[in-house]
């Protein structure tokens, strides 16, 4: 998409770009150039020499137990999670699409999740998910030791997924509502009039239509499971049991600030960018599609 | 509602009323535990009507916490993050939308790949830039031998150091450098009509002019949804001020919610630990209520 037109002053115009270009050079290239480079050398912790290993730290982390157990936890977290909030919001939109009575209720309240910070929900889902006290500690007054985070990885990844879930199906509920009302309304009509019932309509009109939606969300999910989540394991799980759910944003946080293992945190920083950066080129890819200007 | 699904109707009502249920209840759980004191909220179930104990526990937990000062921290982050946000990337956007200098393409793509790494990929080497911010221009001028140079001709030796750790600027400057707002005005940009701008060039416009008197006033919609969308994005952040703030002074509200944890070993306080995340969730959800109409349209225009 181009302007046919345009000012001639090419100086003003790159006057313009400059205090963006500085800032992503100074906050964005730099460090990333940064990481790249700590991750092929050996660095000591504030100052000391650098020295060049090449992708010796890429292999020791590759072959660090620690490390594919922390790859584990997040595709296990990024996966159910990802699910979860995006069959929810998928439902939860699709009724709240049929315009019954008070469908302008829930899609006011619905979308309130999202708003809030993921460290003062992942705080609100501890208490809740408390093995002692909120209300998983009835469950735990019925069957004796069924539930407590603190103690088995099983119910701590659990609790992570709940509250990233719950953050997520209003974020997810808001694009797939959009989606949906993009339709036509003749459309459904028109299919009505042939005779197809709710079930029918959403089968063959309203789900392929939204495909695009589907799969934008689904990169974009995958993606903030990797990032939002480190506010969620900071606060609920630290970590752990046993590192059951130190997923790979909180694993470079701790290898790199709590064990000044630059070098092996910046090569852990690589590898999660590679593989954002293949998520992202396939997420523009559907984004090309969607986006019109006209 | 084009036909008559009486059956069908009941179980939207149903499934739509249990999804509210659930995305209001830990709002209200919250809400209720923070009035109980320590043994109702420690009760098994806990009782569900609240308690006398609210205000009690919202002042414990605001000076537990230290929350006045940490509010005001994160108000002026979130701020400081949604006007930079808006100005520079609608700089950026009419830099891009509306000249044709050379490297323009360069320019775009160099902006354009910045949405694919968020800054929580990239935190220790960000946080080694903000510790002295200007040691990228210095390291430059070391490799390319200026600094020597200079050295020689005026006997000054350089040696550039500004840390911005524990202050605002290093708060907010990270988390301006992506290109999620760019591309907001960019759309918009490219739907304003050619003609407005010949017109503008005909009455003797200049470019500046131009920007100033028609798009930005044009671009009021834009501005609301991406400035409320990036006070919400930044009064949330975490992992960032975590890092960045090691002085109490700058931290933010959501970092300090850490401090709330009840210990293992000490006592539940629970009603505690609810009031101060009362606190720090309502301003965001302030927010999302009143703002809804720029929230949604700023989250689906940036994509974000």
């Amino acid at each position: 998409m181009e302007k046919r037109v345009t000012f001639s002053r090419s100086t003003i115009g790159i006057l313009f770009a400059v205090p963006q270009l500085l800032l992503i050079f100074t906050f964005f290239y730099w460090p990333a150039g940064q990481a790249v480079y700590w991750s092929l050398t050996l660095q000591q912790p504030w100052g000391g020499g650098n020295i060049w290993v090449g992708l010796d730290n890429f292999r020791s982390i590759l072959a660090n137990a620690d490390y594919w157990n922390s790859i584990t936890a997040s595709l296990v977290f990024a996966g159910i999670s990802t699910g979860l909030a995006m069959f929810i919001a998928l439902v939860l939109a699709a009724l709240t699409d049929r315009q019954l009575a008070g469908s302008r209720l829930y899609r006011v309240v619905l979308i309130w999740p999202y708003g809030i910070a993921a460290p003062a929900l992942a705080m609100a889902f501890r208490f809740i998910l408390a093995p002692e006290a909120g209300f998983m500690a009835v469950v735990n007054q019925v069957w004796p030791g069924f539930w407590d985070p603190g103690l088995d990885g099983a119910d701590a990844m659990a609790s992570i997924i709940v509250a990233f879930s719950w953050k997520y199906v209003g974020y997810n509920f808001i694009f797939f509502l959009a989606a949906f009302q993009a339709i036509p309304r003749s459309l459904i009509e028109a299919a009505a009039m042939d005779g197809s019932g709710v079930i029918r309509r959403f089968r063959d009109i309203q789900f392929p239509l939204i495909t695009p939606t589907i799969f934008f969300l689904l990169v974009i999910n995958i993606t903030e499971s990797f990032q939002d989540s480190f506010g969620i394991v900071d606060i609920m799980t630290a970590g752990g049991p046993a590192n059951a759910t130190n997923l790979m944003v909180y694993k470079i946080y701790s290898d790199g600030f709590k064990g000044l293992d630059y070098s092996g945190a910046a090569a852990q920083s690589i590898i999660l960018m590679l593989l954002i950066i293949v998520l992202t080129i396939f997420q523009f890819r559907f984004i090309e599609r969607r986006v019109h200007y006209r | 509602m084009v036909e008559r699904t009486p059956f069908l109707n009941f179980f939207t009502h149903l499934i739509l009323f249990v999804g509210f249920v659930f995305c209001v209840a830990p709002f209200a759980v919250v809400a209720i535990a923070a009035s109980h004191n320590l043994k109702d909220v420690n009760d098994v179930p806990m009782s569900l009507l609240p308690g006398s104990d609210f205000w009690i526990n919202i002042r414990t937990a605001w000076t537990t916490a230290d929350l006045g000062p940490k509010l005001l921290n994160s108000f002026i982050m979130a701020a400081g993050v949604a006007a930079g946000k808006v100005i520079i990337s609608a700089l950026t956007a009419f830099s891009i939308v509306y000249f044709r200098y050379p490297g323009r393409t360069f320019i775009f793509w160099l902006i354009f790949v910045t949405l694919m790494l968020p800054l929580e990929v990239r935190i220790v080497p960000t946080y080694a830039v903000v510790a002295n911010v200007l040691s990228p221009y210095q390291a430059i001028l070391d490799v390319t031998g200026l600094s020597w140079l200079i050295e020689k001709v005026s006997g000054v030796q350089v040696s550039f150091s500004l840390g911005l750790l524990n202050s605002y600027t290093g708060l907010i400057m990270p988390l301006i450098a992506t290109a999620t707002g760019t591309f907001l005005y960019r759309q918009f940009f490219l739907t304003v009509p050619d003609e407005l701008t010949e017109a503008a060039r005909m009455d003797g416009a200049g470019a500046l002019r131009f920007f100033i008197d028609i798009l930005l006033p044009l671009s009021r919609n834009n501005m609301a949804a991406l400035g409320t969308i990036m006070f919400l994005w930044a009064w949330n952040q975490y992992l960032w001020p975590l890092l960045i703030t090691t002085d109490q002074s700058h931290a933010t509200a959501v970092t300090e919610l850490k401090q709330l944890i009840p210990n293992v070993g000490g006592a539940p306080e629970w009603h505690i630990a609810m009031a101060g995340t009362l606190i720090v969730m309502l301003p965001p959800l302030i927010v999302v209520v009143l703002m809804q109409r720029w929230f949604v349209r700023g989250l689906i225009a940036t994509e974000k």
